[in-house]
């Protein structure tokens, strides 16, 4: 087929302008959370004069590799608090930003597999439910008629001994989240500048006044981190640290298949969350890469022990073939929990810490990071989130409380 | 997945060992006259390079004991393993020799 033949390019959702010489506001990193944080400043905080910095294209990161599951159910308050504010706003954006990003309520599953398992999840649980978040507690055989294809047998290394569930958790589809973010910055006048790296800062004493990037310098009296697995490395460049550790987490997509798993089933100890995307796919993801790693790939042991969690719990998956595999790179925290507030450098913010699970909670990052880079001070919900708590030892342990695995 | 060389044992899989983290922090002199900002770097801060990294791993399933490696965490390349209390090597990252067995 020759080009005359194909149709007209759609309209593109966003302009790519040129960089301006300055902004008022400057948010590195073109992935959900960035754009996000910019759809609120200009929304909520009236700043329109703002720029995204994206290093490669727009939403090309984290946001495109992760596996889309949007839930609330944390045991501590101040996370409960966060998550929830996050499901609510997923709950009202579709209309809200003009665009329906499928997101999909289909309920998200949390088994258990051993007595401590079972302690744990019934107290989440009840913890869930003091904070208004809605969950239950299912036997194995309310498991099995919510998801018939789990196998419930006693006849496996870890048998299901029930499961919390939360009928309002889901799947979004991601690209499309980040697109309808950036259709409506573009329409409030935010520039989203992709190809475009920071190489540098400027600074007027411990202030931050400017950016570097290879599209040339940018002037800006703030400056918004939301770097993921590469904040670390713009740190360094502001002269400061982050208590972060950058690891691959992978995740991987079967053929298509038709409709054959109507919700989201998460096990921590076996180790693998399994959902199927509208199209079809299986997805599923495990834990991180143990080692450090800035490369978007990791080992393949890492991917062969979920397959194999996934097998057991799910018998039917061993005819599935696997289409595709891959990696991001995602930065944890050694509680488990964000950092959004300010950062050691005057006027420069940090988004960072989401780890294994920032995609749940873009819209909540992206609400009170703008609060917290429009006024200079926390909102409510990110206040306990702050760089201070690892030397205040006021940590939110989500490790293993938090109905997943990290 | 990593083939690591083992000091003791040779080149074994990556899934035979356990990752330890950054090599070099050493266990604070005088603890009790910390600060609180200093307990803070020493509990929770690590370095997170990007490119050349001294880290620790285990040989969990063979010899049990630790060593250090120098790896890139961008392409992975193991470019030097060296023994528990030397000092880091000084390995030009781009003409880094890879010990034998030690590849990708």
């Amino acid at each position: 087929m020759s080009a005359d033949h194909l149709p007209e390019h759609p309209d593109f959702l966003w302009r790519n302008p040129e960089p301006k010489a300055s902004y008022d506001a400057v948010i590195v990193g073109g992935g959900g959370h960035g754009l996000a944080t910019a759809y609120f400043l200009a929304k909520n905080h009236g700043m329109t004069n703002i720029a995204v910095l994206e290093k490669g294209w727009l939403a090309g990161g984290n946001m495109a590799r992760n596996t889309t599951i949007i839930r609330s159910n944390y045991l501590w308050d101040e996370s409960a608090a966060i998550y929830e504010h996050a499901l609510k706003l997923w709950e009202i954006l579709p209309e809200e930003l003009e665009y329906d990003f499928l997101f999909s309520q289909r309920g998200v599953m949390n088994l258990a597999h051993t007595l401590g398992d079972v302690r744990e999840s019934i107290r989440r649980v009840g913890a869930n439910k003091l904070n208004g978040v809605d969950a239950e507690w299912l036997d194995p055989q309310q498991v099995k008629e919510l998801c018939p294809i789990l196998n419930i047998s006693d006849n496996i290394r870890y048998p299901v001994m029930g499961a919390t569930y939360q009928p309002r958790a889901g799947i979004a589809k991601h690209d499309h989240v980040a697109w309808a973010f950036a259709r409506k910055c573009d329409e409030l006048g935010v520039d989203i500048i992709q190809n475009c790296e920071v190489t540098g800062f400027l600074k007027d004493g411990n202030r931050v006044v400017g950016v570097k990037t290879n599209q040339g310098t940018i002037h800006t009296e703030k400056v918004g981190l939301a770097a993921a697995g590469h904040s670390s490395v713009l740190a360094e460049m502001a002269g400061f640290r982050l208590p972060i550790q950058s690891h691959p987490l992978q995740a991987l997509v079967s053929e298509l298949h038709e409709p054959v798993h109507p919700t989201v089933v998460m096990s921590n100890h076996v180790h693998v969350y399994v959902s199927q995307a509208h199209k079809g796919e299986l997805v599923m993801g495990a834990g991180v890469d143990s080692y450090n790693g800035y490369g978007q790939r990791g080992s393949f042991h890492v991917i062969e022990h979920q397959m194999a969690a996934a097998v057991e719990l799910f018998p039917i998956f061993a005819r599935a073939h696997v289409l595709r595999t891959w990696g991001g790179i995602v930065d944890t925290t050694m509680d488990a929990s964000p950092i959004v507030g300010l950062s050691p450098v005057e006027n420069m913010f940090v988004n960072c810490g989401w780890g294994t699970g920032g995609f749940k909670g873009t819209p909540a990052a992206g609400l009170t990071f703008a609060h917290t880079i429009a006024t200079g001070t926390p909102h409510e919900l990110n206040k306990p989130f702050s760089l201070e708590r690892f030397e205040t030892g006021a940590l939110i342990d989500e490790h293993g409380a938090a109905a997943v695995a990290h | 997945m990593l083939l690591i060389s083992c000091p003791n044992c040779g080149p074994r899989d990556e899934t035979e060992f356990h990752y330890g983290g950054q090599a070099h922090v050493a266990y604070p002199e005088n603890p009790d006259a910390l600060t609180d900002r200093q307990w803070a770097e020493y509990l929770f801060y690590r370095d997170n390079t990007k490119g050349a990294f001294a880290e620790r791993w285990v040989h969990s399933t063979g010899c049990r004991q630790w060593f250090n490696m120098l790896r890139d965490t961008v392409s992975y390349d193991i470019q030097a393993i060296y023994k528990m209390g030397e000092p880091r090597p000084d390995v030009n990252t781009s003409a880094a020799t890879t010990p034998e067995g030690a590849t990708k």
